[in-house]
């Protein structure tokens, strides 16, 4: 079947059931309630003073009683420095169990080792916000039987609510934690910051494992993780390399080209009409996206113009943002580098948030919604504005949908920057390989080639092109790219879908499909 | 024509191409080895100008080696010539 952007979708994937195309940005969510039912979370009870501390991780999943077809759900906020899903996946392994369900909010090139155990059984399923390094180029191969299924970090809590994913075990790593399991990410010596994504699997997980390498005297606080959520306890040498951890001082680019369509983004957004006091604000972390926050920086100083709130993924130059009294506060549900940890601890304007109260779809209202400017990277955007952040130019997976799709919904000013080409690899084209963010949800493109904005949004062209920005039809810049590229001869794919793309609601946006050897 | 020396052009940067010329004595014909970041897209394009080029200077015995990082049509002609024209000492202050 074809869905709203005309991908098509198959009816049906076995281990999944029946599928629900997808039918537009927020045609589901209009009636105002879902007709998914909320499964109930389990119930425990623990005695008195019962101990939760295990020696080592090992005791603590054979106490939970792993079995075959389980689900491991898992937070990526140790991002590249992570050493424990690899570890927790060899354990059950070498316990035999196969067949295993992995949920991770995210899985990147720290994951790589677990190829082998994509390739011996152990892993058959996977769902995740996104896919890198070895992982992502076996599976876009077709190693698993299954597809695996992209979600955005908000459609991650909808999933398991609605127990789609169904969380059996969570193992969650913790730079701080107690004996009963309160855990932050805050402080110690492997600091990550927020802990949010873990929230919902500590709310529905059977059985709950807190990890931590810095085991401190009851309470830990800040509680980021609460203790009548969890299990058992365990306490290791490390749970991962602080270095990849937490990368320093998130850093604004060099790149000249990336500063330039920054700066034209930062003039699109003072002139949207939006820019206005007590604003809300979103970037991404790396390239174009992270520098259009230096510039709106020196235009709300340059106006005197102050924000309400920043959101999302928290890198240090937020932080500076807020100490400087340009934002009220920073809600943050992933930190992006050291400086964070500390400000997160220690400033009460700061505030940690789950995944849920950051985007989920399916509540009265998560903070997403209450976006006024969001500035999103792409892969790759079409003349539809469809944006795909998630498969490379050769097909791979490589990306991640992460807060993508739930940040472009709910902003009232969508801005998309990226250059038009890279190495050669147009970026503005036709057909993206795979839809991540649906075009309708997107506002306006900015590339150092021309700002092009959505024909559904006339207004703010008008307003743009009013203040004397120069605008363009993303058609004649697709074009444009086109004839300085030279025509790409398109890469082959099989029938084989390695990949479902749930959009936020849980609606298919797309699929991806396996790579032809050559 | 006849190729005088060993010559080089161009950087390991992306969106630039790196050339590297050989001279081969007569009759061993055209050496080419092509790699590149987007070798799925553009590898059949790249070759195909290699080959236009070396036809145009009337080069037939050489050994080229082409490492590219996404380098457009006219990044790939220059860096060719260049190194083309200083394989053939027609071009002066180049590097051996």
């Amino acid at each position: 079947m074809k869905n709203a952007i005309n991908r098509e979708i198959p009816n049906k994937i076995k281990y999944i059931g029946e599928l629900e195309p997808f039918m537009g940005a927020w045609e589901k969510l209009k009636k105002g309630w879902m007709d998914e039912i909320s499964v109930p979370p389990p119930n425990k009870a623990k005695l008195p003073h019962q101990k939760k501390i295990c020696a080592t991780l090992k005791e603590a999943i054979l106490k939970t009683n792993p079995q075959n077809g389980m689900t491991l759900t898992y937070h990526h906020h140790l991002r590249n420095g992570d050493d424990i899903l690899v570890k927790a996946i060899s354990i059950l392994a070498e316990l035999g169990i196969k067949d295993i369900t992995l949920a991770s909010s995210s899985l990147n090139e720290s994951h790589d080792a677990l190829l082998r155990y994509l390739e011996d059984g152990t892993i058959t399923k996977i769902w995740s916000s996104g896919i890198r390094g070895e992982l992502g180029k076996a599976i876009s191969k077709g190693i698993l039987k299954n597809p695996v299924v992209i979600h955005s970090h908000g459609g991650r809590v909808r999933a398991i609510h609605t127990g789609k994913i169904k969380p059996d075990l969570t193992i969650i790593p913790a730079a701080a934690a107690d004996e009963e399991g309160n855990a932050t990410g805050a402080h110690g010596k492997s600091a990550f910051g927020s802990i949010g994504y873990a929230r919902i699997d500590a709310r529905y997980a059977k059985q709950v494992i807190v990890v931590t390498d810095n085991l401190v005297d009851y309470p830990c606080i800040p509680i980021g993780i609460r203790q009548n959520f969890v299990d058992y306890v365990v306490e290791v040498n490390s749970i991962g390399d602080p270095t990849k951890i937490a990368s320093g001082t998130t850093r604004i680019t060099k790149s000249p080209m990336d500063l330039r369509i920054a700066k034209l983004a930062a003039d699109v957004i003072e002139h949207s009409g939006l820019f206005i006091e007590g604003f809300s604000f979103q970037v991404g972390a790396g390239g174009a996206s992270l520098a259009v926050a230096k510039f709106i920086r020196e235009k709300m100083k340059h106006k005197n113009i102050k924000g309400s709130f920043m959101l999302g993924g928290i890198t240090s130059y937020c932080v500076e943002m807020l100490n400087e009294g340009l934002f009220k506060t920073l809600f943050d549900v992933q930190s992006f580098d050291a400086e964070v940890s500390h400000s997160l601890l220690n400033n009460k304007r700061h505030i940690e948030i789950p995944a849920a109260l950051y985007a989920n779809p399916f509540n009265c209202g998560c903070m997403t919604n209450k976006l006024d400017v969001v500035a999103l990277g792409a892969l790759e955007i079409d003349t539809d504005f469809n944006v795909n952040v998630i498969t490379g130019s050769e097909g791979n997976i490589r990306g991640a949908s992460g807060g993508h799709s739930d940040t472009a919904s709910g902003a009232q000013l969508t801005v998309v920057v990226c250059p038009s080409f890279r190495g050669r690899i147009p970026i503005v084209t036709k057909k993206v390989h795979t839809v991540v963010t649906p075009g309708e949800s997107v506002h306006v493109l900015v590339t150092e080639r021309g700002i092009c904005v959505n024909p559904q949004y006339p207004d703010l062209e008008k307003r743009l092109n009013k203040a004397g920005i120069k605008t363009k039809k993303i058609e004649e810049l697709e074009k444009e790219v086109d004839e300085i590229v030279g025509t790409a001869k398109p890469i082959n794919f099989t029938d084989k879908i390695v990949g479902l793309i749930e959009y936020r609601d849980g609606t298919i946006i797309d699929v991806i499909r396996q790579v032809a050897e050559f | 024509m006849e190729l005088q020396r060993n010559a080089q052009a161009g950087t390991f940067e992306s969106s630039d191409i790196m050339i590297l010329i050989e001279p081969l004595k007569n009759k061993q014909g055209r050496k080419i080895e092509i790699s590149s970041s987007v070798m799925l897209q553009y590898g059949d394009m790249l070759s195909e100008l290699v080959n236009n080029i070396l036809d145009k200077y009337e080069i037939e015995n050489v050994h080229l080696i082409a490492k590219d990082k996404g380098a457009l049509e006219p990044t790939i002609i220059a860096r060719l010539e260049t190194a083309i024209t200083r394989a053939l000492n027609q071009q002066k202050g180049t590097l051996l």
